[in-house]
């Protein structure tokens, strides 16, 4: 009798939902109507425009890595080490960014930093001057963007880190001679290297993948994400791929590259021992320095988030030239709410963002039962293809659905979603899937795996097992990460852009026709709403 | 056996090229307690997963009772289990665990008098609402028990049951469970790597060795009869010499010496052969065996010396001050068993 490995039929869902899509891509860009072809790749190596957006978007993600890094390294170190009045509330402060959606904290900084910003006016009014004093576009723009909302990564996952560092090796250290700045160069900064190249690799693939930013930011400066989006609303279908097959594989080499820093095996995990206490200031010039210090850079991390909410109460076409708007009421929120197309979106995106959240957490929970069971075959693939298509940048993954799903082939497995309700929720829940198994299959690897048995044993069937065992256990691990996958769904733009029709337009789509419009205030009132929602997601997925 | 409840025929497990059960056929009358008794990697912890329906055999059947279940899931099998961590739910209370396997049996009323029956049986009235985590770890053992108990499984199954308890508590529950089996009169197979307790809890213990079985029987059948060098030396204390068969039961010593020997296995003149002596078995003497005593380990009235001779050591229990260490002595036998040497 032979029979099927388990978890095959997983396997082929997850190859239908992405890898086929993205293959179809790449064979799109070298195979014309008469066979094979190297005609579209030879067109885009001619066009210096497209060696110029490759060449800018990978110098861009190597900037934000060494730019966030720079900030969230020593950020973490001060906040792991050190102790002064506010470390605690301040060290939770400072991970806020987090909660922003790409679109909404560059809307905010639009808002902020802009021409026609707060800071702009400011200065224009004090300096007597006639105009802004700069201008937010290019390269610079993209970057300042990049690095408030990516140090995020490495003050995070160092302070993890540095968490795990045994004390008795910092004293080992000290005590054969080498001073404080020695050890941290050579014992403390080689234990953290794992977790520094993780949070490099995550830095890299999100800066990489970045659209808002070099969208509503870019200027004449190109970037790969943009140059692809701009291709396929041109209706130049072939130029897309092939740019799409690009960047998916610079994607890849990135990922290449990084992981196998990543994955040296860490020596932390030998020491059994406790991290050192963080030292007390013992100055209080030094101790009420720092607080200061951190609550100064707390309000600068915070100022993009109030911006929106006052940007959110200024009706349409009141705020022209004055400092501050005139005039505050809250008939943005009004509208919002009581017109049905204003509300449409809001309603598009939660219904999507729940199915595509909901579909995430039970392919993750499908992938972790079979992860966990002793003698899976497919294990090692299962665990590569949930966690892979956040290797894949949203604008690639937008392009290959929209190419894999845009002709009638049942033969093939291809059907026409593109325009249809399905697109978009698909979409979200591809790129809900690594986020959703990563908390669900850690959680599983937790489970006692006699847990199970032990239910069968009682006469619980699979489903039983699965309700009343499985998923209360893994509660925890459910919320957090359908939290995170319900948040970034919700903030999605970047396939959105490609992928969305009228009738399924979501909010970040919203916020965009708004700006355009110059009814700045229900962009801003939609990015709140946007933004409130993510932190209440949030927060329900880290409670304990 | 005739009167067999439970029969394994021909178990078969490979994984991959690895024969983790081999072969192995064993029977168990309806309400007697068989002990699995093995080292790691016997294939008697496979064999009780295979029992319970979690690995599926590659040859050979389980049958409940004349009816074949080989074919059916655990949960459709009514075998409780006993795990070797317990595996309690710990969301859920010491109640609901018990009352795990009552789902959809009965009326809710005779599903709660069932729960407060089966913890009165482990001891444990009134902690129906703790949590799992409150509870130590002998009473989580005895919670495991109530909870595999409760759905009145045709068959028990225990997988080291006792393993995770300190030295100290191991032998009142050995008791306890004892009683409790006794009381409730269930088909019991449980693995263990301890003699002492399979010879505790067991009506009978089967000996595995290498996914294979050596010897099924009675704790005093396996302990004076064993058939196989293996099941003498692991089973209880046992010193090993090597020699020749000279002839009508007797071995001449690689030390010289020529020996009467008892032989479970047909062996020739002239075959090497390995005796096994039990301490008990060996006493010192004016001529004999010569050899030099090495060590002694006092356990009171009684030691247990270790002497070396020409050809390996050989364990004597005898009167405490019997001798010294650093004493020649010389060793005379009663009572020897001879097996075929093994090749290494």
């Amino acid at each position: 009798m032979t029979r099927r490995p388990r978890g095959s039929l997983l396997v082929l869902l997850l190859v239908w939902l992405f890898v086929y899509p993205v293959l179809l891509v790449v064979l799109d860009s070298v195979r014309g109507a008469d066979g094979w072809t190297l005609e579209y790749v030879a067109a885009f190596l001619r066009e210096p425009r497209e060696w110029e957006a490759l060449w800018g978007s990978l110098w861009i993600s190597l900037a934000s890595v060494a730019l966030a890094g720079m900030i969230g390294v020593p950020l973490a170190i001060v906040f792991e080490r050190l102790d002064f009045p506010g470390r605690r509330i301040l060290g939770a402060l400072v991970a806020l960014p987090a909660v922003l959606p790409p679109l909404v904290g560059v809307v905010a900084f639009l808002f902020l930093y802009g021409e026609s910003g707060f800071v702009a006016r400011a200065l224009t009014e004090l300096l007597g001057l006639d105009e802004a004093p700069w201008r937010l576009r290019g390269a610079g723009a993209i970057l300042l963007v990049h690095a408030y909302s990516m140090y995020v990564y490495f003050y995070l996952f160092t302070r993890a880190g540095l968490a795990k560092v045994d004390a008795s090796m910092i004293e080992a250290a000290h005590s054969l001679g080498s001073g404080t700045w020695t050890t941290f160069r050579r014992v403390t900064l080689p234990l953290l290297r794992p977790q520094l190249a993780a949070a490099a690799l995550l830095t890299f693939m999100t800066a990489l993948g970045s659209f808002s930013a070099p969208y509503i930011f870019g200027g004449g400066f190109r970037v790969m994400t943009t140059q692809i989006v701009a291709s396929k609303l041109n209706g130049d279908i072939r130029m897309a791929v092939v740019e799409a097959s690009a960047l998916a594989l610079v994607a890849l080499m990135g990922l290449f590259l990084l992981r196998r820093q990543a994955e040296t095996r860490s020596v932390v995990a030998v020491g059994k021992g406790t991290p050192p206490a963080a030292r007390a200031l013992a100055q209080p010039i030094a101790r009420w320095g720092a607080t200061a210090l951190g609550w100064a850079f707390a309000i600068l991390l915070l100022l993009p988030h109030a911006t929106l909410v006052v940007v959110s109460l200024v009706p349409l076409g009141t705020w022209t030239t004055q400092l501050v708007p005139p005039e505050y009421t809250l008939a943005n929120y009004g509208t919002l709410l009581s017109e049905p197309e204003r509300l449409r979106p809001l309603v598009n995106s939660l219904w999507m963002a729940t199915v595509a959240t909901v579909g995430a957490i039970a392919i993750a929970l499908w992938a972790g039962r079979l992860v966990v069971q002793r003698r899976a075959t497919l294990r090692g693939l299962i665990e590569t293809l949930v966690s892979a298509p956040w290797a894949i940048p949203g604008t690639v993954l937008a392009i290959a659905l929209a190419t894999a799903f845009s002709m009638r082939a049942p033969w093939v497995a291809r059907w026409v979603l593109v325009g249809t309700v399905v697109i978009l929720p698909l979409a979200y829940l591809v790129r809900n899937i690594p986020i959703a198994a990563g908390s669900i299959l850690a959680g599983f690897r937790q489970l006692d795996p006699s847990l199970d048995e032990a239910a069968a044993s009682l006469g619980a069937g699979r489903w039983r097992t699965l309700r009343a065992v499985t998923v209360p256990l893994l509660k925890p691990a459910i919320l957090a990460g359908g939290a995170l996958a319900f948040a970034t769904a919700l903030g999605d733009f970047v396939t959105s852009i490609v992928l969305y029709t009228f009738e399924t337009r979501p909010i970040s789509i919203e916020i965009l026709s708004s700006l355009r419009a110059f009814d700045i205030g229900t962009a801003a009132a939609y990015g709140v709403v946007l933004m409130l929602i993510s932190a209440g997601a949030m927060l329900v997925g880290t409670r304990r | 056996m005739s009167d067999a409840f439970l029969e394994l025929s021909h178990l078969t497990k490979r994984f991959g090229d690895h024969v983790a059960v081999g072969d192995l056929s064993l029977s168990v009358p309806r309400g007697a307690v068989l002990a699995l008794l093995g080292p790691s990697g016997s294939g008697k912890t496979t064999t009780l997963r295979l029992l319970a329906g979690f690995e599926r055999p590659d040859a050979g059947t389980v049958a409940v009772d004349g009816r074949d279940v080989t074919a059916l899931a655990p949960a459709q099998r009514c075998f409780g289990m006993v795990f070797q961590h317990y595996a309690l739910f710990p969301h859920l209370t010491v109640s609901e665990n018990v009352a795990f396997g009552l789902a959809g049996q009965g009326a809710p009323a005779d599903r709660d008098a069932r729960v407060t029956e089966m913890l009165s049986l482990v001891d444990l009235g009134g902690f129906g609402g703790r949590q799992v985590s409150e509870l130590s770890g002998g009473q989580q053992q005895r919670i495991a028990v109530a909870r595999a108990l409760a759905p009145e499984p045709r068959v028990l199954l225990l997988d080291e049951p006792l393993s995770n308890l300190d030295p100290s508590l191991r032998e009142r529950t050995r008791r306890e469970m004892r009683t409790a089996l006794d009381r409730v009169g269930i088909t019991t197979v449980f693995v263990t790597h301890e003699q002492e307790e399979a010879f505790a809890l067991g009506d009978s213990v089967a000996v595995l060795n290498h996914g294979r079985l050596e010897q099924v029987g009675t704790p005093p059948e396996l302990y004076e009869h064993p058939r196989t060098l293996f099941v003498a030396t692991f089973v209880g204390r046992a010193s090993v010499l090597g020699g020749v068969v000279t002839g009508d039961g007797r071995v001449r010593l690689d030390a010289g010496v020529e020996w009467p020997v008892e032989a479970p296995q047909e062996l020739a003149a002239g075959d090497r052969a390995s005796l096994a002596v039990r301490p008990e078995a060996v006493r010192f003497a004016e001529a004999g065996l010569a050899g030099t005593v090495m060590e002694r380990r006092y356990t009171g009235a009684r030691a247990l010396f270790t002497v070396r001779v020409s050809g390996g050591t050989v364990e004597i229990e005898a009167p405490a001050h019997a001798v010294s260490v650093g004493d020649s002595v010389h060793l005379d036998v009663g009572r020897a068993l001879a097996f075929p040497e093994e090749k290494e």
